[in-house]
């Protein structure tokens, strides 16, 4: 009993003093606990339901350490987390418009990333049918990272650490597009927000301030109907009456349907931390909330194809916007931005 | 799971195997990828530099009725000569004629990371709009106002605006038989000038490039009839 307690001490002291020279980190290490998808009470069923993609603390980590290297990019400068980062709720934050090689910017505004399982399409556009290919989009787009999956592949296949990071993963060093894809899902897929304040006075774990509960009202009222609980949105395509911007010439949805009644029609947003994703609209026009409102409650200053719904808000005092922007600080979810699950591991 | 299949697979009727050949042609010429200058229907001389597609949903038509149905996708390559002959074990029976799709059904476009014929990086397949290109036909002609005079026509979609699914059914000229012995051959033409003008005529100086939902239904209905038999032994 006793050498028995000794052995077990001695491989301790021996695992703590080779963790030590190797640098792992216990704040990096992932669990099968940390990759269970977990479905936060309230919420609906999720789209996407890791079929054929069952999460492991090993796929999950080679897909959080491809979503943090620019290798994914063709001149290795990019990374997935170059625009979606942590700090801002896997937005990019103070940047209007998406930033891509070379300098390039885009024309659209870089989503904040949260409750992906629970989208059936992806983009501003929707035109991302899957989460499984929605990297593909940023990797191969010109003015994004510009790069094709088959040459990330090769350059995967030089890097010997991938290559056993593979294996880890998936039981044989073989790379390929699918296993990429998949392991990227986990990660992303994971990345579920459900601990604000707002969720927490769901639960009955917290209170409202009369302001919160006034601009929860409000809310309820003049926004829920587009911007859907639990989730902030209703996963559509609305115009919202914002004058085209005539240098991005951007339609939005009619690019991908075809249908001139979709013009100049994007996604309604989640809302989830919006305080940290400004600035905001599709084309981050906005660099402050208050901005939003004042244009959600000014029906005289929207274009004329603007979504009904714009027209049901009505005209937003100022003290409306005041407990509305007191509701909408109460949507940031802290436990989730300072996840140790989503941190760069490039840092460890 | 996947090896209880393969494995319930082999207890089925034995039978025999079955060889699609798919050979390129424009016109009544074997196609030659950029030698040789064929001409359109607008007598603009022209050249092929790539010629690729997917066929998939391939059925086996028997004479009592009942269709063999294969689930696999193939992507068929003018500049991969082995992607151009499809090996297929089917069972005893007498066959009238085959059925497939020109593209990718709606499932397939919709399942995420795929793999073999489907994966993503044999580059036929749109990011921004997901969904597999189900045909590509490049070249080049003088007639193209395109930089470097080029012509690419890449046609995909599999929901509205332009579903560009197209059905083939072909029926052989005499019913054949398979038996548990030897290996039946069918050689199939797949025409790609028809691609340029089996119901509208495309003018290389109008369009020279087709890369998204826009005209990708005029060109689907060309290719649609781009096949024929040309034997069974």
């Amino acid at each position: 009993m006793k050498k028995k307690t000794v052995a077990i001490l001695s491989i301790l002291a021996v695992c703590t003093i080779l963790f030590g020279f190797t640098g792992v980190n216990k704040y990096f290490i992932i669990t099968s606990e940390d990759v269970a998808v977990k479905i936060p009470k309230g919420f609906p069923k999720p789209h996407y339901r890791f079929k054929n993609n069952k999460p492991s603390p090993e796929i999950f980590v080679l897909g959080r350490k491809l979503f943090y290297d620019p290798i994914l990019s063709k001149d290795s400068t990019i990374s997935c987390a170059s625009c979606h980062q942590r700090i801002a709720a896997f937005g990019h934050i103070d940047h209007a418009l998406s930033h891509g090689i070379n300098g390039l910017i885009g024309k659209r505004n870089v989503p904040a990333l949260q409750n992906l399982i629970w989208k059936d399409a992806f983009m501003w556009d929707g035109g991302v049918n899957h989460l499984e290919v929605q990297p593909l989009s940023p990797i191969t787009n010109p003015i994004e990272m510009n790069e094709s999956i088959a040459h990330v592949i090769e350059k995967l296949k030089h890097n010997k650490q991938y290559i056993e990071e593979f294996r880890a993963a998936f039981g044989d060093t073989s790379i390929t597009s699918e296993k990429i894809l998949k392991s990227l899902a986990q990660f992303t897929g994971l990345m579920i927000s459900a601990n604000s304040r707002y969720d927490k006075f769901m639960r009955g774990e917290d209170t409202f301030s009369m302001a919160e509960l006034n601009g929860l009202e409000i809310f309820r009222e003049k926004c829920a109907s587009c911007h859907e609980e639990p989730l902030f949105t209703d996963n559509t395509y609305r115009n919202n009456g914002l004058k085209p911007d005539t240098a991005l010439k951007d339609k939005g949805r009619s690019a991908i349907t075809g249908d001139q009644f979709d013009d100049y029609k994007f996604l309604v947003p989640s809302l989830r931390n919006i305080e940290m994703t400004y600035p905001y609209m599709h084309d981050g026009r906005f660099r402050k909330l208050k901005n939003v409102l004042d244009h959600y409650g000014s029906p005289q200053n929207f274009t004329p194809l603007a979504t009904k719904e714009m027209y049901e808000i009505g005209t937003l005092t100022e003290q409306d916007k005041k407990y509305l922007l007191t509701f909408l600080l109460t949507l940031t979810d802290k436990s989730f931005i300072y996840d140790r699950r989503f941190v760069d591991p490039f840092v460890q | 799971m996947a090896a209880l299949w393969a494995a319930m697979s082999f207890t089925k009727p034995s039978g025999g195997k079955f060889t699609i050949t798919f050979h390129h042609y424009v016109g009544d010429k074997l196609l030659q990828l950029d030698t040789v200058i064929y001409n359109n229907a607008f007598g603009q001389p022209f050249t092929i530099t790539k010629f690729k597609y997917y066929v998939g949903n391939i059925h086996l038509k028997k004479t009592n009725g009942t269709d063999v149905v294969f689930n696999d996708y193939y992507l068929v390559d003018e500049d991969e000569s082995p992607s151009k002959k499809i090996d297929l074990d089917i069972p005893t029976g007498e066959y009238s004629g085959i059925e497939f799709i020109i593209g990718v059904d709606s499932l397939h476009n919709c399942s995420g990371a795929q793999s073999g014929a489907l994966d993503p990086v044999n580059a036929m397949f749109w990011a921004w709009n997901t969904g597999y290109i189900f045909l590509k036909l490049e070249g080049k002609s003088p007639a193209s106002k395109s930089s470097g005079n080029v012509f690419e026509y890449h046609i995909g979609g599999y929901k509205a605006p332009a579903n560009c699914i197209r059905q083939v059914s072909l029926r052989f000229a005499q019913p054949f038989t398979v038996n548990n012995a030897g290996t039946k051959e069918l050689h199939l033409k797949a025409d790609a000038a028809e691609i340029l003008k089996g119901s509208t005529a495309i003018d290389f100086s109008t369009l020279s490039s087709v890369t998204d939902f826009h005209n990708a239904a005029t060109i689907a209905n060309n290719y649609m009839g781009m096949f024929s038999v040309l034997s069974v032994n």
